[in-house]
């Protein structure tokens, strides 16, 4: 039998809009940037699928930098911010202490490699950053910091940070965020937000895996990571990928269901306390994306979970890194108060927009038996 | 039956899950990855449980066409293996790490993960075979003898052997290698690991001294003169040969040969070839790998090495100490290691060698 999949936070399947854009756009002949006719007929579809992207995020066409991937927008975004700075003897990055690799890894390597300081702002048990503690940083070091960069809502628990506040606070300081859970889920506007520079990424809103964006405010100037064509603003040279582009776009567009998987997340939410009272919600009292829910199951091993859960037909997952596939205690729920225990009897279940109360009740079916397996096993 | 294969992404463990899963039972694979900051890659044969490893199991597993998973038993591993391979050196023993692995963590920590996850047991790529007879499940050398890894696991007691699928025994290396080529699995020739997997240098006395220290103490003759200085008794083997550095000759110009390290003085004793030789061999903690063994003496072979010689000897239990004694005088014997019993092919059971004479 088929698995059922609660992993829609890792990627979400394509939507039939965005297939049917990138076969047809995968058909057509044309380098964007060649001038003659079919380049331009290229250039025309992929400036349409920017127009309608930027339309999604209230942010300027020319704002839209087309990136291979959320990773590497955040790469931009993080290092182009940050050498900024440093030219005007900035060196400090403020980054949050649950922010996703994409971004971590980035600091830590500006860090190791280019004498950044990193400053991580601190969670309370909620998961929503410390306002007081950046407050304070902001105040005591304002010169110094290079670039401010938060991300809109966690992807292993699904908690919106309050970022318009993070951009009141930061006054002239380039505010960058991540916020490839959250576009489509909840209201995201560049512009109401006022941040500098905004990540999103196609796969997790019905868009193909391989394609996102960087939306930096325009006439922003940053160095650039990959040099060459100087396609996209000179900031990120490579051929566009129309196709991926496109489907990006049919899939941005289209109307994401929040309501109807809200009630699916709350639906499971409210078996789950029934079925196992010791489990509890991660971030359960914080504002939250529809559709991620963040579980610790006390007595557990979440690799041990996700084995019997996929045996059981479920697809789910930690939420967090692998190093060398080995499931490391998740530095978010760390971050939020956990212990390594806690941390690693935790797994996420995240649904999305082809989700159905079917699929909550079978997770609900396989779960108790699961969970009890998995305390026996833990106990051995 | 359902069954974990456990996968260490070398051609053995590989053609053994694909056996399981041919044989008709529900078979996925797990990779145990049991160093806490696994290295990228494998240097040559040297190491294991390398990211490239386990990238090599998982190919395997998805071309077998099995469920595949990996499990942290890197804390298991350093307490159960490392820490007691750095006691046993620190004790002037000599001890056999994958013994102990096969005790603490393959049979033991993910055979009770699996039991209790509803398993019924672990197959696993060792040369070694399972009968079952009047005795119940037994353990059996592999018919490759080149091969045979019965030796290290001598310390599975009957309920672990109930636990243990071993799809390999009657096939030879060379054999499994080719197999391997026709499933179309990439590891056919991946050279085999030698050596000890958490020294990846190869390099064990190296190895130790970066964590025991190196301290100076001396070598001393049968008659306690001293002859010479080393960096680290646990360096050294009993048997041991070369690299002594000693300055003082014998008056026969024989060679010395390494006869006892003594920890707690930090003493290297040396003396000649014939006082290495020993008849009796005595070794706590005992293990049956089928009926026990008791105070009757019985006829059988003794092996001393994983792969040594099956010595023709006469064995009993004297209720506390597995006692061999052998035929013919045996040179240079370290305890630590393990004595294994053999009656026939059939593993009868095994013990840690404590005292030789």
């Amino acid at each position: 039998m088929p698995s059922i999949y609660v992993d829609h936070a890792a990627t979400t399947p394509l939507s039939p809009a965005a297939f049917k854009a990138i076969t047809s756009q995968l058909q057509e002949l044309g380098n964007p940037s060649s001038l003659h006719t079919h380049g331009r007929a290229t250039r025309k579809a992929l400036e349409d699928a920017r127009e309608a992207i930027a339309q999604q995020v209230s942010c300027l066409p020319s704002e839209v930098i087309f990136t291979a991937s959320g990773t590497e927008a955040n790469n931009i975004a993080l290092k182009g911010l940050w050498w900024n700075g440093k030219a005007h003897g900035k060196k400090v990055v403020v980054i949050s202490a649950v922010e996703h690799h994409a971004i971590l890894d980035p600091a830590h390597w500006l860090e190791t490699h280019e004498g950044a300081e990193v400053i991580q702002v601190p969670v309370d048990v909620h998961g929503v950053i410390n306002l007081d503690f950046l407050k304070d940083l902001i105040t005591k070091r304002s010169e110094e910091i290079a670039v401010i960069s938060i991300m809109h809502s966690n992807n292993e628990t699904g908690v919106i940070q309050p970022i318009q506040e993070v951009v009141a606070m930061a006054g002239k300081i380039p505010v960058h965020t991540d916020a490839v859970q959250s576009f489509k889920k909840v209201p995201l506007s560049y512009k109401d937000l006022g941040v500098t520079a905004l990540t999103l990424s196609a796969h997790k809103v019905g868009g193909p895996l391989g394609i996102g964006a960087l939306i930096l405010r325009r006439a922003y100037e940053i160095p650039a990571l990959l040099h060459g064509g100087g396609q996209e603003r000179e900031i990120r040279s490579g051929t566009l990928n129309a196709p991926s582009i496109v489907a990006f776009s049919a899939a941005a567009t289209e109307k994401y269901p929040s309501n109807e998987v809200q009630t699916l997340r709350d639906n499971f939410i409210k078996a789950l306390h029934q079925e196992i009272p010791d489990a509890y919600v991660n971030g359960e009292a914080s504002q939250r994306l529809p559709g991620i829910v963040n579980v610790t199951f006390p007595g557990t091993q979440s690799d041990t979970l996700l084995l019997l859960l996929d045996n059981a037909h479920v697809s789910a997952s930690t939420g967090s890194a692998c190093s060398a596939g080995v499931h490391e205690a998740s530095h978010v729920l760390l971050a939020m108060g956990h212990t390594e225990a806690t941390a690693q009897s935790s797994l996420r279940f995240s649904f999305g927009a082809a989700s159905t109360q079917a699929d909550v009740d079978f997770v609900m079916s396989v779960l108790p038996d699961v969970i009890s397996t998995g305390r026996a096993a833990h106990l051995k | 039956m359902k069954l974990i294969a456990a996968m260490s992404g070398g051609v053995d463990s590989a053609v053994a899950a694909a056996r399981a899963v041919e044989a008709g039972h529900e078979v996925i694979g797990v990779h145990l990855a049991l160093a806490a900051n696994p290295q990228k890659y494998r240097s040559g044969a040297r190491g294991c449980c390398t990211i490239e490893d386990s990238h090599d199991a998982r190919r395997a597993a998805d071309v077998i066409g099995i469920p595949f998973y990996i499990w942290d038993m890197a804390e298991e591993f350093h307490d159960g293996v490392v820490e007691d391979f750095l006691a046993e050196y620190s004790a002037g023993r000599t001890p056999n790490p994958c013994l102990r692995c096969n005790e603490k963590i393959k049979f033991a920590a993910v055979l009770d993960r699996a039991r209790a996850m509803g398993y019924d047991g672990v197959v696993t790529g060792h040369y070694a075979r399972t009968e079952i007879g009047p005795r119940g499940k037994t353990l059996h050398r592999a018919v490759d003898h080149s091969k045979d890894q019965s030796y290290v696991l001598s310390v599975l007691t009957i309920e672990q052997i109930n636990g243990a699928i071993f799809p390999l025994g009657d096939t030879t290396k060379v054999d499994i290698r080719a197999e391997a080529e026709r499933r179309g699995l990439a590891v056919a020739q991946k050279p085999d690991s030698h050596d000890i997997c958490f020294v990846p240098s190869g390099d064990n006395a190296g190895w130790l001294r970066d964590r025991l220290g190196s301290e100076v103490g001396p070598i001393v003759d049968q008659d306690g003169n001293k002859i010479g200085e080393h960096k680290g008794a646990y360096t050294y083997t009993i048997g041991q040969r070369k690299g002594l550095g000693l300055t003082v000759p014998t008056a026969d110009g024989s060679p010395r040969f390494v006869l006892k390290i003594e920890p707690v003085s930090n003493t290297v004793v040396v003396g000649a070839r014939e006082d290495l030789a020993i008849t009796t061999m005595r070794g706590e903690r005992p293990v049956w790998c089928g009926p026990a063994v008791t105070s009757e003496h019985k006829r059988g072979f003794v092996q001393v090495r994983a792969h040594g010689a099956a010595l023709p000897c006469t064995y009993f239990f004297d209720g506390t100490l597995l006692v061999a004694t052998l035929d013919e005088p045996l040179l240079g014997l370290a305890t630590g290691q393990a004595m294994v019993i053999y009656d026939g092919d059939r593993v009868v059971g095994s013990a840690t060698i404590c005292e030789t004479q």
